[in-house]
């Protein structure tokens, strides 16, 4: 899933001086398995934005409301009505939902109330790990299941850098170094094709440096 | 053929020694430390923003020891620079004579003093290998391009030998090898004895690379324990440490305790020479190499 977190509260507070009707909109998709903006979350944030106003002598209106996705245009634009209702809307969607609650109303302001991290999921409870950078060429095949784009900082492609040792990452120790993951996985498996051959350049092209990425399904677009 | 290309050619034990450029807009200070190496070492390596600290450009440097009649070993990492830039800096720096390439992947900058900096690795150190080497032996760019007049190049990499398992260093020197690396230096050696495990795991996947072992006298013991304690990969034997505690005088210490390695790995097969790292005390590089029998 797409992995966010809150923004801080007095970041959000700094773009909401001027509002007087908030709009706070959650979103059902990933940002509610995480837990960072689902119904839930939008409604303590509307509280939190009532009261912070508040305090400050000047009230407030915020309300929440929650569509199933903000990444899918139908029920994005069911909140133009809602929207229209506010001076300023705040997406608890990820910067997807950002920007298509953005399209619905492009004379207003759609603020991000979250920081969208990454693609990742749960690995312990309230402990989300990266997986996946979205690169759009897949070497997991390759790889024994383990990204050295998502999960070396250093994107390597052949073999851990001189600074890794005892399988530990060099940027921080408490991170495992992928590529010493890959060469055990790899070489438990008796795979080791991969770890001998020189691995060519990366093609970044489909990772996003090539401008807004777009995929045309034929057999869906009608 | 590069000077270094040549001495290892002709079996000789070479000597590189490392310079670190100035962080600022004149090159006096790398020329006077020049002035220290020239005539005592084969080649001198240039750094590239080391520790991803930001200093006047490897090239640069590489440039102005050219200009004081040494040989530099040009350091190019993948931190700083896509393709494109590691290809027009090779270019550039061979259009002054530049031969010796050493290929790194380079610190991450988080570790450096711009921790906010977007990384590039848009190549790791074997890709850039394997492309500089397509460079000089068909003229071609990564991209396909002609390259006219192709670069002389003399390409060299890194290996660390204490960054554990041994086995997958040695895997990687290898790969690094066949990628086109034609010459190794070493992370700098505490550990002999882990050295020469690490050779023997080389040797035994049969590669003639010559090797040049990373050598940096201790000067304090407090140094010595910084190297120790933060730089990742450095392994530095108890009893070195407490040696260089109870010395007298922690410098003439350092400089017996760096000659004393150097005639160690001098005696392992498979070391062809030395890598010299003594910045900040530059000016006792000849007392090593006299203490090391070298000179």
């Amino acid at each position: 899933m797409i992995v966010a977190q809150a923004k801080p509260f007095p970041e959000l507070a700094q773009m909401l001086q001027d509002a007087r009707r908030v709009l706070v909109a959650g979103c059902g998709g990933c940002v509610a398995v995480c837990q960072a903006g689902g119904e839930q979350e939008a409604r303590i944030l509307a509280e939190a934005i009532r009261l912070w106003a508040g305090e400050q002598g000047r009230p407030m209106e915020a309300r929440a409301v929650v569509v199933p996705r903000q990444c899918e245009p139908e029920w994005a634009q069911s909140l133009g009505p809602a929207m229209d209702e506010a001076d300023v809307v705040v997406s608890l969607g990820c910067g997807v939902g950002v920007g298509f609650l953005a399209e619905v109303r492009p004379g207003m302001r759609v603020l991000p109330g979250l920081n969208t991290s990454f693609g990742g999921g749960t690995v312990s409870p309230g402990v989300f790990e990266e997986r996946c950078r979205m690169c759009g060429d897949c070497v997991l095949g390759r790889t024994g299941g383990i990204c050295p784009v998502a999960r070396c900082a250093k994107n390597l492609w052949n073999g851990p850098c001189g600074g890794s040792a005892d399988g530990r990452c060099e940027v921080d120790p408490q991170v495992s170094c992928a590529w010493h993951q890959i060469a055990q996985r790899l070489t438990a498996r008796g795979e080791t094709g991969f770890l001998e051959e020189i691995a060519p350049p990366k093609d970044w092209s489909t990772a996003g440096d090539g401008g807004p990425r777009r995929i045309v399904r034929e057999d869906l677009a009608s | 053929m590069s000077r270094l290309a040549e001495r290892l050619a002709a079996g000789r034990f070479v000597v590189t020694a490392e310079v670190t450029t100035p962080v600022g807009a004149d090159s006096a200070p790398l020329r006077r430390r020049l002035e220290l190496y020239r005539g005592l070492v084969d080649a001198v390596n240039v750094t590239d923003n080391p520790s991803a600290r930001v200093h006047m450009a490897s090239w640069a440097g590489a440039i102005a020891v050219r200009e004081a009649n040494c040989e530099p070993v040009l350091q190019l990492t993948c931190r700083d620079r896509n393709r494109l830039a590691l290809q027009s800096d090779v270019l550039g720096v061979a259009a002054f004579g530049v031969e010796n390439v050493l290929c790194l992947t380079g610190d991450h900058p988080v570790r450096g003093d711009h921790p906010q900096a977007l990384p590039v690795y848009d190549l790791d150190s074997l890709q850039e290998l394997a492309m500089l080497r397509g460079l000089r032996d068909e003229g071609r760019l990564a991209g396909g391009g002609k390259v006219e007049p192709p670069p002389r190049l003399f390409l060299g990499a890194v290996e660390n030998p204490f960054a554990a398992p041994q086995e997958l260093r040695a895997w990687r020197l290898e790969k690094k090898v066949r990628a086109g690396a034609q010459f190794i230096q070493t992370q700098v050696v505490y550990d002999v004895a882990g050295l020469a495990s690490f050779l023997e795991a080389v040797r035994r996947r049969d590669l003639q690379v010559p090797i040049l072992a990373g050598v940096c006298p201790p000067k304090s013991a407090r140094m010595l324990r910084y190297l120790a304690e933060k730089v990742p990969g450095i392994v530095v034997p108890p009893a070195l440490l407490e040696r260089m505690e109870k010395a007298a005088d922690p410098r003439a210490e350092g400089i017996a305790v760096g000659a004393q390695i150097i005639r160690a790995v001098r005696q392992l097969e498979g070391v062809r020479g030395v890598h010299l790292s003594i910045v900040g005390w530059e000016e006792e590089l000849p007392r090593v190499l006299e203490a090391a029998g070298l000179r």
